[in-house]
């Protein structure tokens, strides 16, 4: 995919582009029909498609905790966490369809290694405590990149943000709250706790990108406001956010540099380092295969059972037009779910829903 | 933002019926509020063995439901085996909090779900089965869903309030169990060869489970009748069986169940005084 | 596993609506992928409403909506007119046409 704006142009083209650039100009949303530039559209497709496999591999460094969650108040909520983070791939993934792009393709380009998620998920959760930790920082520091993205100038992508932001909340304070139950626990417990922030500190503030002067996407995605805020402004927030957090917890950030600048009124920090990033996005993380072995092999696993239930929906169709008696799997074809049960469900629920 | 409202307002009825989204769902209490004497003529010992094999049927469920997580099929299928897992969840933490008020021990969750051993637990041996294929997890739902519905159906009026409360709330869940099994049986029953070939496998490695359900509580009627029209629907044909011998409602298990139960107490036997 | 045989996985785009309460309109939330209309309408229930049994939910095919166009001045009758997004890698092509 490239960035290249040029392409055919038809002779409305030039009134078409101007159009768009006051839309976005105006601050209004660009939606699916719209006519947009081809680099436009390959950014948002890029982006989306990054975002949305990120919410799918990022199931899975807490997705092993599930099982072993040690009480069964925290096994619900990992649960149902992992579970939110697979209705985030969805939507994103829906956003990007919006845009022509194919969800089949999408994830063959993922499984191939074509297409990028968020490095932070190539590494390793080896405790309890990362649990709480990513919850922290990965679902703080995806709060500060996606928040500006609800005004995102592609609506589909702002508006599925809206969604996902909403839930991204709850999944950092449950974090909070575990490493905060944790540290009220044992030794063990709150050495389990800091020996994570010091796993973690440095990857979350890397999943900001790299700085502003060496990221080549993000001027074009400032410009059509598809992105609100740069790398290095977003990863200051996060700093400046997580700093007090840390010390109400209880626990030490693992920067020697970090100190607040008063004549700023923000926080001082350490340079991450920048190779360890390229090498992870380059695919050299500690768990970059095991990732996408487990995505490749549950979409290949899966293909049977995909097959199945498009050979039955065919069968049905065809058994439908041929007008034969019907055979297995008799069913209505069903365009509205309104059951006699949701009726009275909803009659129920009138009262106490807002 | 003008277009942003129609969002907002779906989501708005959510944040206060919290049973609807994951996270808002009172995972403190499950039983706050509700009277939680055990009645005068209830028998304390037999509510509480009721109350147990149906929680550790719930909980080894959704343990095995777990397992699928980041494995399933196709992504909206992940969002569906995580519904299903988390409402047999919720099920095992209300019936357990039930069992330690019947049993007079006042134990807590937890103690039952982390701190007994394989020959403690009173789940049938079907639920502990591994996962296998695809086709084998949804015939087992298929099976304990129509099982529990059923049974559950016949507790909503149970002299016992609470439970007769806990299976209330169960039979919504439990019938979305056994139609999402149901269709997706009929579904791999009359996809393609393959899809036939490995779901007529599974129901033959579920028969001769099938025993163990029936023997302890009288709903066999009824979910045979489920089972047959939903596999005549699917093309399949219900194997006769012969019941294996042994009990998981006496403790006595599969090999499958020790190691599972090993990867569930992990952390929590790892940490004695922790507090999560 | 064949390219034929990938593409029949493929479970065809839906299009899904919502409506919230009574007394209002259904809504579009977003699309999903299902084999048929009954498995939309159980995805749509659990990931668009999650699961709330008081919303009533229409799933429509995607390539069965027609769309009018926004902003262009598209001319009548022409062809394109009537899906309900506009780009090209949106209609299936088969993997030996090359460079599309």
């Amino acid at each position: 995919m490239t960035d290249a704006q040029a392409g055919p142009a038809g002779p409305a083209e030039p009134e078409l582009h101007r159009h768009f650039d006051a839309t976005i100009a105006r601050d209004q949303r660009i939606e699916p029909r719209d006519w947009m530039p081809d680099g436009y559209r390959n950014t948002l497709i890029r982006q989306i498609a990054q975002h949305a496999h990120s919410e799918i591999i990022g199931m899975q460094p807490e997705g092993e905790w599930i099982t072993r969650a040690p009480s069964l108040r925290r096994k619900a909520i990992l649960f149902a966490k992992v579970q939110d983070e697979a209705g985030h791939g969805l939507y994103l993934y829906s956003a990007a369809e919006t845009l022509g792009a194919d969800r089949a393709d999408l994830t063959e380009r993922l499984i191939a290694g074509r297409q990028k998620y968020s490095s932070i998920f190539n590494y390793p959760t080896p405790t309890f405590a990362d649990v709480g930790v990513i919850g922290w920082f990965v679902d703080g520091a995806a709060i500060c990149n996606q928040v500006p993205l609800c005004r995102s100038s592609y609506g589909p992508y702002a508006r599925a943000m809206v969604r996902i932001c909403k839930e991204e909340s709850f999944h950092q304070r449950q974090g909070y709250e575990l490493l905060m139950t944790m540290m009220r626990g044992t030794d063990a417990q709150r050495e389990m706790v800091q020996d994570a922030v010091n796993r973690w500190w440095w990857p979350s503030l890397m999943m900001f990108g790299p700085p502003d002067d060496n990221s080549p996407n993000s001027a074009a995605s400032m410009a059509w406001k598809i992105k609100r805020h740069s790398n290095d402004e977003l990863r200051q927030r996060f700093v400046d956010m997580t700093v007090p957090q840390a010390e109400k917890l209880g626990v030490t950030l693992p920067d020697p540099e970090l100190r607040w600048n008063e004549e700023r009124g923000r926080h001082d920090f350490g340079t991450p380092d920048w190779d360890e990033l390229m090498r992870v996005i380059k695919g050299g993380g500690p768990c970059n295969a095991q990732r996408v072995e487990r995505r490749r092999s549950a979409h290949e696993d899966g293909a049977w059972v995909r097959q199945a239930a498009a050979a039955h929906a065919a069968k049905q169709q065809a058994r439908a037009a041929g007008r034969q008696t019907p055979g297995p799997g008799r069913q209505t074809p069903a365009a509205e779910q309104q059951t006699p049960a949701a009726e009275r469900s909803t009659d129920a629920h009138e009262g106490a829903a807002v | 933002m003008s277009d942003d409202h129609v969002y907002m307002t779906l989501a708005e009825g959510h944040d206060d019926s919290d049973a609807r989204w994951a996270f808002g769902t009172g995972f403190e209490d499950p039983l706050h509020g509700v009277d939680t004497t055990v009645p005068a003529g209830v028998d304390r010992e037999d509510l509480a063995a009721l109350c147990l094999a149906l929680g550790d049927d719930a909980l080894v469920s959704a343990q095995r439901l777990a397992e699928w997580t980041t494995r399933a099929p196709e992504l909206e299928e992940e969002v569906a085996l995580a519904n299903i897992g988390l409402d047999l969840l919720g099920q095992a933490r209300l019936l357990y909090a039930r069992c330690g008020q019947a049993d007079g021990t006042g134990r807590g969750e937890d103690a039952y779900a982390y701190f007994r051993d394989p020959d403690d637990f009173r789940n049938v041996r079907l639920a502990e089965l591994p996962n296998g294929d695809f086709a084998f997890s949804v015939v087992r739902l298929l099976v304990l869903s129509s099982w529990r519905l059923a049974h559950f159906e016949r507790l909503t009026r149970d002299p016992d309030p609470v439970l007769a409360a806990v299976a209330a709330k169960g039979v919504k869940e439990l019938a979305y169990h056994r139609q999402w099994a149901a269709e997706w049986a009929v579904r791999l029953g009359d996809g393609t060869e393959e899809s036939r070939r490995r779901t007529q496998a599974a129901l033959g490695q579920v028969a001769p489970y099938l025993g163990e359900l029936f023997s302890a509580f009288d709903v066999r009627d009824e979910v045979v009748a489920v089972l047959g029209q939903v596999t005549e629907a699917a093309g399949l044909s219900m194997p006769a069986w012969q019941p294996l011998p042994g009990r998981g409602r006496e403790g006595r298990h599969t090999e499958h169940l020790a190691p599972l139960l090993a990867e569930l107490q992990s952390v929590a036997r790892a940490h004695p005084g922790a507090t999560w | 596993m064949s390219d034929e045989q990938a593409t029949r996985a493929n479970w065809p785009l839906y299009e899904i609506f919502v409506r919230g309460k009574r007394g209002l309109n259904h809504v579009h939330v977003g699309s999903l992928h299902a084999a048929d209309d009954r498995m939309a309408l159980t995805h749509a229930r659990d990931l668009y409403t999650r699961r709330n049994e008081g919303v009533s939910i229409w799933a429509v095919r995607s390539e069965h909506i027609a769309a009018s166009t926004r902003d262009e001045k598209d001319p009548f009758f022409e062809p394109s007119a009537d899906k309900v997004y506009r780009h090209p890698t949106f209609y299936d092509i088969p993997d030996d046409v090359p460079h599309i």
